[in-house]
């Protein structure tokens, strides 16, 4: 009996962005059947790699074969006739159709769509997938994990036999992690194929059956995951093993300052639909400490980031930063108050089509003009320096939307943090990020913390909190249910909070 | 074998080859049109590109029908820049004419030197209150700019022609037309006997303060980063309202001294046809020259050549002005669509 031939096999993908060599003679296999892990570190060249199978991209050289016959992939087209599908970061949804609109777009056969039907098959493919959604929800209603679902429906509904997924738990909670994996498996048990893209090693040891690591746009190894460990892996990708990074523990305890440098009394806010998303927060966070928000997401975090940040006006309630009230100040009084901003959208805090250096400099453009003109020595010079001290790997003149996600971040956390902040508000920080930037990130936090800074930490990760935060707060459906000092707060206790739960008395 | 479009912009080398493509396109596109009026589409071309460079006189010329057409074309680039999408420029110009013949009428007797300042400050004025309700009704109440500048071009006609119609209709000929403004109020010749005049230099003045405004100084980045992405600009504090609102101000007021240039260089009274679609043909200028101020500059010139062609290759073939019109109106739509394909690269792929 012979083996059934691989699902996708590349060979010697190579693939050039100017003198930037992306993915270099790269080789992948991906067998029927697999769920098979991209890993490697942030611009290492996953995505590339992966956009190229789907049509995105064009190699410069190498061969790709789908189920044994060599394939020419021009375009996505092309890559979903192979029965190929592939979920971005970016999903590719239209906001104001249908949930069921949105998996036939494109799809239909013939000129009238019969929607009846269509929601019907559309709701059996959910089904037998095990995919949860609602075929007549608007997808703009819908939440982060909602619409990856959406889209993941979407390629199933065009009969992919292989699923590409970039990042795909990088905007998820952890129970929308967990049934995201049941739909994997199941998926797998049916046949199919899926590269699993994440920095999580945790997950690709939980759900993977083969991981193949890239580094510096080279392979770097192909094992089974069985075979591995995550510290083999992070050793594959970063050539060396990694370095513990300091935690709360080691990092020496500062007392935090008596008086708290952000206040929030009483703020209240309305989402974009107009429905109260916060209920009247009052917190305070002192300087010296991170304050961890957890929470289910769409309680409102969102939103508190938001006008923290300038961006989403509150309604009522005051908010100040070091005595200075910024209650309904624009994103500009918020910075002069001195408040770094690391929101959770990326792509609306940069102008992609920018350079790294413009974007470097775009909040503070007053300090980089010279006699009404712009000195663009000395704005290249920061963005060096930038780049030098935060690792990015990026050049002063690269545009931003030419980075790797990862990258981007970084740009945005050397802006906020090289101003040395009175206040920051950060959210899902290493969201996206690999292991070492992730440490990285984190090790800067603390290294503000130390300095001083008071630090509201939003983030869907548990452990993320748990590990840097001082104080939990805990926002459930607008309000803060409780908050716990980090000796206090272990999962359990954050859970039923996170849940509904009032803190009970005996916890007090 | 197949022609595949791949989403990956073109590399640098090829941008600045995509209006010497268009243009090219577009002359292979028109040939046709030639030969359907008989003529030698070479000898054509000859008229219309090579002839307009051949002679002094003809130089001029082409510096002239340029003028106005520079304006028209900065105002376009900086509102598009801005993320304003000003399509009144002919509007904008006809208020700055009207303006400045107002002013102009009132001059006799006044110095130069007090007149042709005040007939610039009066038409940018002009042309900025024209473009003033559009522009606030997008910052206020986000309606689409588009559609209100378009149609205040044709309140300005209209406004224009019942002035002409009305308390300005020459009181001796009876012509739709204003009666001549003061001597002071004429804008001055750069050569003598020629009809080319000071407005050339301040199209000139207004391109290089264009250029070093948007690429040299802090608020041309910003203005750049709202025109870009409003959502990242407003994050990056930003006053995103403020600054639309200025980018459409200034657009209107240079489109609006295009119609001063007009009337106080070369018509020296009110016409109904002062403009001549050199508020339209900006939208043109602006497109073709990549909104990049030193693009536009070179935009005006090239389509102020292919004007002065129409005429000479109607006089030497007997083919209709109009054939440079439809010229233009190929060659908008042939860069239009080079644009959207200078973001994908083309290549041939043999099928397997
Ligand atoms: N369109 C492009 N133009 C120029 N350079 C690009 C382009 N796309 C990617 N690159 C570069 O190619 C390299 C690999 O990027 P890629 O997005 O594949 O990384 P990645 O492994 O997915 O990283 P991450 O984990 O941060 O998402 C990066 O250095 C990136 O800057
Ligand atoms: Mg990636």
């Amino acid at each position: 009996m012979t083996t059934p031939p691989p699902a996708v096999e590349m060979r010697g993908i190579t693939k050039r962005f100017g003198s930037l060599v992306a993915n270099d003679r790269v080789d992948f296999t991906l067998d029927r059947g697999q769920i098979h892990a991209l890993l490697g570190e942030n611009g290492a060249g996953k995505t590339t790699l992966m956009r190229i199978l789907y049509g995105l991209y064009h190699a410069d050289a190498g061969d790709i074969s789908v189920g044994g016959q060599s394939a020419v992939i021009r375009s996505p087209r092309d890559a979903i006739a192979l029965r190929i599908g592939m979920v971005t970061q970016h999903f590719a949804l239209v906001p104001p159709l249908t949930v069921t609109e949105n998996v036939v777009l494109g799809h239909n056969q013939g000129v009238r769509l019969k929607l009846e039907d269509a929601h019907r098959r559309v709701s059996e493919a959910a089904e037998r997938y095990g995919v949860d959604v609602q075929p007549r929800a608007l997808v703009k209603d819908l939440s982060v994990g909602e619409r990856q679902r959406v889209e993941i429906l979407k390629a199933l509904y065009r009969d992919a036999r292989v699923l590409i997924l970039d990042e795909p738990t990088a905007v998820l909670v952890p129970q929308e992690v967990e049934q995201l994996f049941d739909a994997l498996r199941r998926l797998r048990d049916d046949g199919l194929s899926v590269v699993f893209i994440s920095h999580k090693l945790r997950e690709v040891m939980s759900i993977t059956d083969r991981v193949t690591v890239l580094r510096g746009g080279q392979l770097a190894g192909s094992v089974q995951t069985s075979e591995t460990t995550p510290a083999e892996m992070a050793r594959m990708m970063v050539g060396r093993t990694t370095f513990g990074m300091p935690s709360l523990d080691e990092a020496s305890s500062t007392q935090p300052a008596a008086r708290a440098v952000l206040r929030l009394d009483g703020v209240t806010a309305v989402d974009n639909k107009g429905l109260p998303a916060l209920k009247g927060i009052t917190l305070d966070v002192y300087g010296g400490e991170i304050m961890g928000l957890a929470g289910v997401s769409g309680n409102g975090q969102s939103e508190l980031a938001q006008v923290l940040e300038g961006t989403r006006l509150c309604t009522t309630g005051t908010i100040t930063v070091a005595g200075q009230d910024v209650s309904g100040a624009d994103p500009d009084r918020i910075m002069k108050a001195g408040v770094g901003r690391i929101p959770e959208d990326r792509h609306a805090s940069v102008v992609p089509e920018m350079t790294v250096a413009q974007n470097m400099a775009l909040e503070h453009l007053g300090e980089y003009t010279s006699n009404g003109s712009l000195n663009r020595r000395q704005m290249r010079a920061h963005a060096e320096k930038l780049i030098a001290e935060y690792q990015i790997k990026a050049r002063p003149d690269d545009r931003i939307r030419t980075l790797s996600g990862g990258n981007m971040q970084k740009v945005i956390l050397a802006r906020v943090m090289e101003r040395n902040p009175k206040v920051i508000i950060v959210s899902q920080p290493t969201r996206g990020l690999d292991i070492g930037a992730t440490e990285y990130v984190r090790s800067r936090l603390l290294e503000q913390r130390q300095r001083g800074a008071a630090i509201l930490l939003i983030s869907e990760d548990l452990d993320e909190i748990l590990e840097l935060s001082d104080r939990v707060a805990v926002i459930y459906e607008g309000e803060i249910q409780g908050i716990l000092p980090r000796t206090e707060a272990d999962p359990e206790r954050l859970g039923l909070l996170m849940a509904g739960a009032k803190d009970s008395p005996q916890w007090a | 074998m197949g022609l595949k479009f791949e989403r990956n912009p073109a590399p640098v080398w090829f941008r600045p080859l995509i209006p010497l493509l268009a243009i090219v396109l577009t002359f292979a596109i028109t040939t046709t049109l030639v030969l359907l009026v008989n003529a030698n589409p070479l000898q054509a071309y000859y008229y219309f590109l090579v002839e307009p460079l051949s002679s002094r006189v003809s130089v001029i010329e082409v510096l002239v029908k340029s003028t106005p057409l520079l304006l028209t074309g900065a105002a376009v680039t900086f509102a598009f820049v801005g993320g304003f999408w000003n399509i009144g420029a002919e509007g904008q110009l006809l208020a700055g004419a009207t303006a400045a013949t107002a002013i102009g009428l009132q001059m006799d007797g006044v110095s130069p030197l007090i007149a042709l300042p005040l007939m610039i400050i009066g038409g940018f004025a002009a042309g900025m209150a024209w473009v003033l309700i559009p522009a606030l009704m997008r910052v206020k109440l986000a309606i689409d700019e588009v559609v209100t500048t378009l149609l205040l071009n044709s309140v300005a006609l209209l406004g224009v022609s019942a002035l002409l119609n009305g308390p300005w209709r020459d009181p001796v000929s009876q012509w739709p037309q204003s009666p001549e403004i003061a001597a002071s109020a004429m804008f001055p010749k750069l050569i003598p006997r020629s009809r080319l005049h000071l407005g050339f230099i301040l199209a000139i003045i207004i391109i290089v303060i264009m250029w070093f405004v948007l690429s040299r100084t802090a608020f041309g980045l910003r203005m750049r980063a709202v025109g870009m992405s409003p959502h990242a600009a407003r994050f990056a504090g930003i006053k995103v309202e403020q600054t639309l609102l200025i980018s459409a101000l200034v657009s209107g007021g240079i489109a609006g001294l295009a119609g001063v240039s007009e009337v106080a260089g070369i018509h020296f009274h009110l016409i109904d046809a002062i403009s001549g679609g050199n508020g339209y043909t900006g939208i043109i200028v602006a497109t073709l020259g990549g909104l990049n101020p030193w693009g536009a500059g070179l935009a005006a010139l090239f389509i102020g050549v292919i004007d002065t062609g129409s005429q000479s290759v109607s006089r030497a073939l007997g083919v209709p002005v109009y054939l440079g019109d439809v010229i233009l109106a190929t060659l908008l739509l042939v860069t239009l669509a080079m644009l959207l394909l200078q973001r994908y690269r083309i290549r041939w792929v043999r099928q397997p």
